[in-house]
């Protein structure tokens, strides 16, 4: 069985004027101690799938459909109570910016603590020991000197660190990443990447990693989702998928790629059109308005994940990418950036 | 801190000295003067002259400024024109007459305010959130002096719950070596009497606490809508902390930044206040004090009530100051 199972999970907003349609039915598997990538461009539904699964949503955010299964237990079903048992516990998440993420009024001892007094009935000493513990696992010197600190004491990257000090705290089964790096420059992101690949490999952590770059997922993770408009389009394992994208969104993911080597002439190309509005959903792919490869059928049919060219690759199209149009030089072993 | 104390207290001196002086000149440039009101109808060329003369304010004001600065330091305030009385006797009674019913004030629209402020946005766009903006709204818009006047109305006279005049009943005799009523009461273990101080504040000190309440009420809404949607917020949620808990320790302690730095700001508005309720209800403080030095032209009184206005606003902006570098960590005064 699975560890963390997602199917048909719909999320919608109402705000004054409309229904912001953010999640659209998406769902996947993932077995403990794998590594999944979610990747797509901003404002696609990726932070509002994980907050769905965990529970907290902004007030505006609600579940209108599908299933969460942790273990065995729908997270959707759970009463509040039950579900903040498992929240910060069994499923730990980090965010986007560290700057914002941390309570700026209180020490970072005291965060990461009271995770600890919450899940784990550690008294107050044995908390803050085993905090200090934590600070120095992720590379943070002198952690036990830094405990009474504040957060703005720390750098962006020292920060990231400590929050996912914080969210393995209780030893999570699964891990969720929302743009863990997206915030931080280059070189940090290569380093943040690095704690979070080893951790996760050493405590057998199921993780997530929420990303608008290719690259980052690249190295760290197993399996890719691609996500537009609240569905994903393709799924594959990250190398196939880099390999032989063959949803024209993933190819133009990866065209815009930022590379190292892109010392030859060839220039980053951004995808054309903007992300769908996601207040009305016609019916029809939701990229087609921007597609290269958009058919009639795509316009008047919305297509469903189907597999192409082996079991573990699906992909959401009427016209899928055909193999004389896929560059050569998109392979794992040159993953672009970082 | 300390040096940051320290630093600030050593700043009063030239406050204090440039205030003398404004205020000096300020309350010679009021109309009429010592002598109309000790005189009245009565006055002549001749009388008022000679008053002017026992006064010392015949002579030019930069003598009369310096023989002014002289008594100051020596701590002498000078003697009410009217009463005879050392104005430093007197404020001994009143200033904490004054003050005991400020922090009361006070504090009522803090223990009000505050769950006020916070239940409102809980529940955002909720009944009560639109009762408490319309009680705000009539809480600050309504005159002091007037929303005395209904109390002391209602539930002094009519239903005869409270007293409607003074610190203490009469017949009540309580030593006084603080002239602080309640810690008077403390002192002497006086339980009666006590009970007796405390009737004797509720009036007027719910009417001076409405606008500060109201104030206060609003700016905690706004500051927890804020701060329950920063990314912080959501961090805590996701460890799965109980939402009190949240509430308490990371909703709380940051949206109480802004309603410390309004508690500062609202200082001023409680004397000026002050000095309407304690006409209302015949509170023997600095403000009716005040109030009577002005028709008097009691230049004595009101340059060492004025003076003792701008140190309780110098302190408390200070200790405000001070309570704010303690709840946020970023700000540490060197
Ligand atoms: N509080 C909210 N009220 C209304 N709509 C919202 C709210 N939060 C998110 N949305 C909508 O949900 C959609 C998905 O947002 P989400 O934050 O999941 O995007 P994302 O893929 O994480 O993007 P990013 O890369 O910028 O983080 C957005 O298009 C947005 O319009
Ligand atoms: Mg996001």
């Amino acid at each position: 069985m699975a560890l963390l199972s997602v199917r048909d999970l719909e999320v919608r907003f109402s705000t004054r004027k409309a229904t912001v349609h953010a999640v659209n039915q998406i769902g996947f598997d993932l077995e403990s101690g794998e590594s999944l990538g979610i990747v797509g461009e901003s404002g696609c539904g990726k932070s509002v799938s994980a907050l769905a699964m965990l529970g907290i949503l902004p007030k505006a955010g609600r579940v209108t459909g599908g299933s969460v299964e942790f273990g065995g237990v729908d997270l959707l079903k759970l009463p509040d109570q039950k579900l903040r048992q498992i929240r910060g516990k069994d499923i730990a998440m980090i965010f986007q910016d560290p700057m914002t993420s941390l309570n700026p009024v209180l020490t970072i001892g005291r965060q990461l603590t009271e995770t600890l007094e919450k899940h784990l009935d550690m008294d107050k000493d044995v908390a803050k020991k085993e905090a200090a513990e934590l600070l120095e696992r992720v590379g943070i010197p002198r952690a036990a000197d830094r405990l009474g600190d504040y957060p703005h004491q720390f750098s962006g990257g020292m920060r990231q660190r400590v929050m996912i000090a914080m969210a393995i705290s209780c030893k999570p089964k699964l891990l969720i990443a929302d743009e863990p790096t997206t915030a931080l420059d280059v070189t940090i992101q290569a380093q943040i990447l690095e704690v979070l690949k080893n951790l996760t490999a050493e405590e057998h952590m199921a993780l997530i990693l929420i990303t608008h770059d290719l690259g980052v997922v690249a190295g760290v993770c197993e399996r890719t989702n691609v996500m537009y408009a609240g569905k994903f389009v393709e799924t594959a394992p990250t190398a196939k998928l880099f390999s032989k994208p063959r949803h024209p969104y993933t190819l133009g993911l990866l065209k815009s790629v930022p590379r190292l080597d892109a010392a030859r002439k060839e220039r980053l190309e951004p995808i054309a059109g903007l992300p769908r509005d996601l207040r009305t959903l016609p019916p029809g792919c939701s990229f087609a308005p921007r597609c290269l490869y958009a058919t009639d059928r795509s316009r008047a049919e919305t297509p469903e994940l189907h597999t192409i060219d082996s079991d573990d690759h699906l992909v959401a199209c009427w016209n899928p990418v055909p193999d004389a149009d896929i560059p050569e030089r998109h392979s794992l072993e040159d993953p672009g950036a970082s | 801190m300390i040096k940051y104390i320290v630093r600030r207290l050593v700043l009063l001196v030239p406050i204090l000295f440039g205030l003398s002086l404004l205020v000096f000149v300020y309350v010679r440039s009021l109309p009429g003067g010592p002598e109309i009101a000790l005189l009245g109808e009565r006055a002549t060329e001749q009388s008022s002259e000679a008053i002017r003369k026992d006064l010392g304010l015949d002579q030019p004001l930069p003598v009369q400024y310096g023989r002014y600065l002289k008594n100051l330091a020596s701590g002498n305030f000078g003697s009410s024109i009217i009463t005879r009385q050392p104005v430093m006797d007197e404020l001994k009674q009143r200033f904490p007459a004054t003050v005991e019913l400020g922090i009361t004030a006070i504090l009522i629209a803090l223990i009000l305010g505050i769950p006020l402020g916070f239940l409102a946005a809980k529940r955002y766009q909720g009944f009560l959130d639109h009762a408490s903006l319309g009680a705000s709204l009539i809480g600050i818009s309504f005159p002091i002096f007037f929303l005395a006047l209904i109390l002391k109305w209602i539930f002094a006279v009519k239903l005869g719950w409270l007293p409607s005049f003074g610190r203490i009943d009469a017949t009540i005799d309580l030593p006084h070596p603080t002239n602080f009523y309640l810690l008077d009461a403390i002192i002497d273990t006086n339980w009666k009497a006590f009970v007796d101080v405390l009737k004797h504040l509720i009036l007027p000190a719910i009417a001076l606490a409405t606008i500060p309440l109201a104030i206060i009420a609003r700016i905690t809404r706004a500051a927890v809508l804020e701060v329950t949607n920063e990314d912080y917020v959501r961090t805590a949620r996701a460890k799965g902390l109980d939402p009190s808990v949240v509430d308490r320790r990371h909703v709380m302690k940051n949206a109480m930044l802004p309603v410390v730095t309004v508690i500062g700001l609202q200082t001023g508005l409680i004397l000026t206040g002050a000095v309407l309720t304690e006409t209302v209800f015949a509170w023997p403080g600095v403000g009716s004090w005040m109030l009577n030095a002005i028709r008097n032209a009691d230049y004595a009184v009101l340059q060492g009530g004025i003076l003792f206005f701008a140190l309780i606003t110098i302190f408390s902006s200070l200790l405000v100051d001070i309570s704010y570098a303690f709840l946020n960590p970023r700000i540490r005064y060197q």
